[in-house]
């Protein structure tokens, strides 16, 4: 049977075990005189026996599914014929993909080998006693889980504490679940990168000055050696990012301090999800608005000042990513804002503060820490976004500082070197995985400073 | 229109809400024999004018609030430093306050006493205009501090709240240090010309609040990181700062232990040398202690106003005897 089935199967059994459990809960209940006999109401019995039905088959389905394609690939290139066994691990790889296609018939049996179609019915026979076995096991591990639950029903048995330890744990591992993946990207990330290091140098790559990724495929081309200096791609990011701050910031910040203190209640109910809005406009959408509409006023404005400016500026797309990320400012804002407390309002103003002194003065101190928080989520934001720069800000790796120029970012450079069909062993690519890897590291650094920042200047109320 | 005919239909409407008066004061009002006598006319005329005193003492008393017509005892001061006359306030369409005048003389401590929404703190709140931050809430009537109305046109609420301070119920400490919570009024004012002028205000309001000895060494740590008690005294210091001419008080030792309490009601006899005090307080030991005069609110009406020695020992209104005696509230 498919894991998908036994899945499925689980989940009825489940239900199933749940009516039995409540069920005889129920029945022992009757002749005691009502189920306020029981230590537990009748559901957490069902519960019980559900967990009890479900939850051994599914961490062996799980554990089964983990060990399953390594157990029965190792067995058979072991077994396989000593002809077609492989030297080196890429060859092993190519071999047993071979092998894997040829099973599932994704690959024609005709012109291929005897002993690579004997390993290939030789897979295809062990993944039919793995299939068949899990399914038995499961159905064995159900079935005892079950008999086990229906029998510890018992008036005197503390079926919720059971129950609310399993979902404690259940909690517990949704939690682990995110912080594992985290990590798994972050060392899939890093194992790539300590590649890329291996053919550039690491102070090449983190000094470096120069950006042109371009190697050749022949050794015959020409430029066949590219050059890895990451620090133009940042210097663009952090333009980018600065302009899109400098738009964001005021405008976010002002914009709460307004909904939060000024604004009628009439007028926030219909400027705030109004301006939510904007968080739910596709950053694609943003792209070409900045490309198309806000880069070619930019130079026809700058043209007339007697300013160049590219056509592709980081000034569009930094502004145009500015106003994307107002809301995120905003709303933190406003929601730190708001919640100060209005004791703190009345105090000022009873000592006859006028209102936007108390708003600088006693309000914005007291919710700083959220609002340099809202400010920082909004930084990772910036540095992260892809679509806008990748449309308006161009490709062309300059060292610069001037946003009338066209700039580069990191999340732009990783698109192109990962686009297309791309060979996994050239520093080309491995240089995307380098480049992540250290937008990572900035990224958590700033928000290491941003919680110093916010731990040290935390003025706190209460 | 005769009294007689005044009368009538202010009996029925009395008869129509004493069905939604609470139990208590039901039951009171059929043990007290009602004197049933007013005079609905009587009390516009007699708040018009500040020296006609001449408040009906045991005549138009009742236990039914909704009889209730006239302030008893001595509202008026010759010395008045704030006058209220005919003061109505509303939260939208409910009236929270029903047509209250009262003097609050110079340098003297007024301590406002009833059961919980009776309107007291409302009532204090008027008085520096901290209602007009409440959406919805309408003052009416004519509130003078030395003979200047406080809701005229163009008054400046800035000014006036400088010069009517206010302490909360809860320590509301700025989350700034000490100093600058203190600071904080003299700087907005402009009364300092130099950080020694600004230092000298400082201690010199500390010393005030008699926190100074405790907070000398730290005037630069934040002000919350302080007890509940030396807080409030923070928040008298910070008041008293710009150097107001009243302060309000709303139930300034609600949140605070009886230690603490003590010092605060030593610093109120203290401060009443320089300043007109208005407090609210639930603890009628309390207005004993601090106050030179109480009054009795009672569901938004100004009941009795006397010195505060007669109203625990002699009250004049059986509405205030059965407050004082804890027949009610």
């Amino acid at each position: 049977m498919q894991a998908t089935n036994i899945l499925l199967l689980l989940f009825g059994l489940g239900v199933l075990a749940f009516y039995l459990g409540r069920g005889r809960s129920l029945a022992i209940a009757a002749p005691l005189g009502g189920i306020r006999k029981l230590h537990s109401l009748p559901s957490y019995y069902g519960m019980h026996t559900a967990f009890w039905c479900a939850l051994p088959s599914l961490i062996l389905l799980a554990l089964w599914m983990i060990f399953d394609d390594p157990v029965i690939n190792s067995m058979v290139i072991g077994a396989a014929a000593a002809e077609i066994a492989p030297s080196d691990t890429a060859s092993y790889n190519l071999l047993l993909n071979k092998i894997g296609n040829l099973a599932d018939g994704v690959l024609p049996r005709a012109g291929q080998t005897g002993p690579l179609l004997a390993a290939a019915d030789h897979m295809v026979s062990l993944r039919q006693i793995s299939r068949w076995s899990l399914t038995l096991l499961a159905l064995v591990f159900s079935a005892a889980g079950l008999v086990l639950g229906l029998s510890r029903v018992a008036s005197g048995f503390r079926a919720r504490p059971a129950v609310e330890k399993v979902m404690q744990n259940l909690l517990l591992a949704c939690a682990c679940l995110a912080i594992f993946t985290t990590l798994g990207i972050v060392l899939s990330v890093l194992f790539e990168s300590i590649q890329f290091f291996r053919s550039v140098p690491v102070t090449d790559f983190v000094f470096g000055l120069d950006w042109s990724p371009q190697t050749a495929i022949r050794e015959d081309q020409v430029g066949s050696s590219g050059s890895f200096g990451a620090v133009p791609l940042f210097v663009g990011t952090l333009l980018v990012s600065a302009v899109a701050m400098l738009v964001a910031v005021p405008v976010g910040l002002m914009s709460a301090i307004y909904l939060a203190e000024y604004a009628s209640k009439r007028i926030r109910t219909f400027a705030k999800p109004a301006l939510e809005v904007l968080a739910g406009i596709p950053t694609v959408v943003y792209g070409f608005f900045a490309a198309l509409t806000v880069a070619p006023y930019l130079r026809d404005l700058g043209s007339s000042f007697g300013l160049t400016v590219s056509s592709e500026s980081a000034l569009a797309a930094g502004g145009v990513m500015g106003i994307m990320i107002i809301p995120f400012i905003s709303s933190l804002a406003d929601d730190v804002i708001t919640a100060v407390p209005q004791s703190m309002r009345d105090g000022s103003l009873a000592m006859g503060a006028t209102h936007s002194e108390t708003v600088r003065r006693v309000v914005i101190p007291a919710a700083l820490p959220g609002i340099v928080g809202g400010i920082m989520l909004a930084v990772s934001r910036a540095i992260g976004e892809t679509m806008i720069v990748v449309m308006a800000a161009g490709l062309a790796a300059k060292l610069t500082a001037n946003p009338l120029d066209s700039v580069t970012t990191v999340t732009v450079q990783i698109v192109t070197l990962l686009t297309g069909d791309q060979e996994f062993d050239s520093p080309k690519t491995l240089a995307a995985f380098a480049l992540g890897l250290m937008l990572f590291v900035v990224t958590l650094l700033l928000n290491i400073f941003a919680l110093h920042i916010v731990k040290k200047y935390r003025e706190q109320y209460e | 229109m005769s009294p007689a005919d005044t009368a009538k239909p202010a009996k029925a409407a009395s008869k129509a809400a004493s069905k939604s008066a609470p139990k208590k004061v039901a039951k009171a009002k059929s043990a007290v024999p009602k004197v049933k006598k007013t005079e609905p006319k009587a009390k516009k005329a007699v708040a018009k004018t500040r020296k006609a005193v001449a408040p009906q003492f045991k005549a138009g008393q009742s236990l039914d609030i909704d009889d209730h017509q006239i302030t008893v005892g001595k509202s008026f001061s010759d010395n008045a430093k704030m006058t209220m006359r005919n003061i109505d306030v509303y939260y939208g369409d409910k009236q929270a306050i029903h047509n209250v005048s009262i003097d609050i003389a110079k340098n003297e401590v007024m301590a406002m006493i009833g059961p919980s929404g009776c309107g007291k703190s409302t009532f204090l709140r008027t008085l520096n205009r901290m209602n007009d931050t409440v959406e919805g809430c309408r003052v009416e009537g004519d509130i003078c501090m030395d003979g200047e109305n406080l809701y005229a046109p163009k008054l400046d609420v800035v000014e006036l709240r400088a010069r009517v301070g206010m302490v909360f119920q809860k320590p509301n400490p700025f989350p700034k240090s000490i100093y600058e919570n203190v600071a904080y009024g003299p700087k907005i004012h402009g009364l300092a010309d130099s950080r020694v002028d600004l230092d000298e205000i400082v201690e010199n309001s500390l010393r005030k609040a008699s926190l100074w000895e405790e907070v000398k060494e730290r005037l630069h740590q934040p002000g919350t990181g302080l007890s509940g008690g030396q807080q409030q005294r923070l928040c008298i210091a910070r008041a008293i700062a710009v150097s107001p001419e009243v302060i309000l008080m709303d139930e300034p030792c609600s949140a605070l232990d009886p230690i603490a309490t003590a010092k605060i009601e030593e610093l109120i006899e203290e401060l009443s040398e320089n300043f007109t005090i208005a407090i609210v307080t639930h603890s009628m030991q309390q207005a004993a202690r601090v106050s030179h005069r109480t009054a009795y609110f009672h569901l938004g009406k100004l009941i009795e106003v006397n010195p505060t020695e007669q109203v625990f020992t002699m009250p004049e209104h059986q509405l205030t005897e059965a407050y004082i005696t804890g027949r009610f509230g």
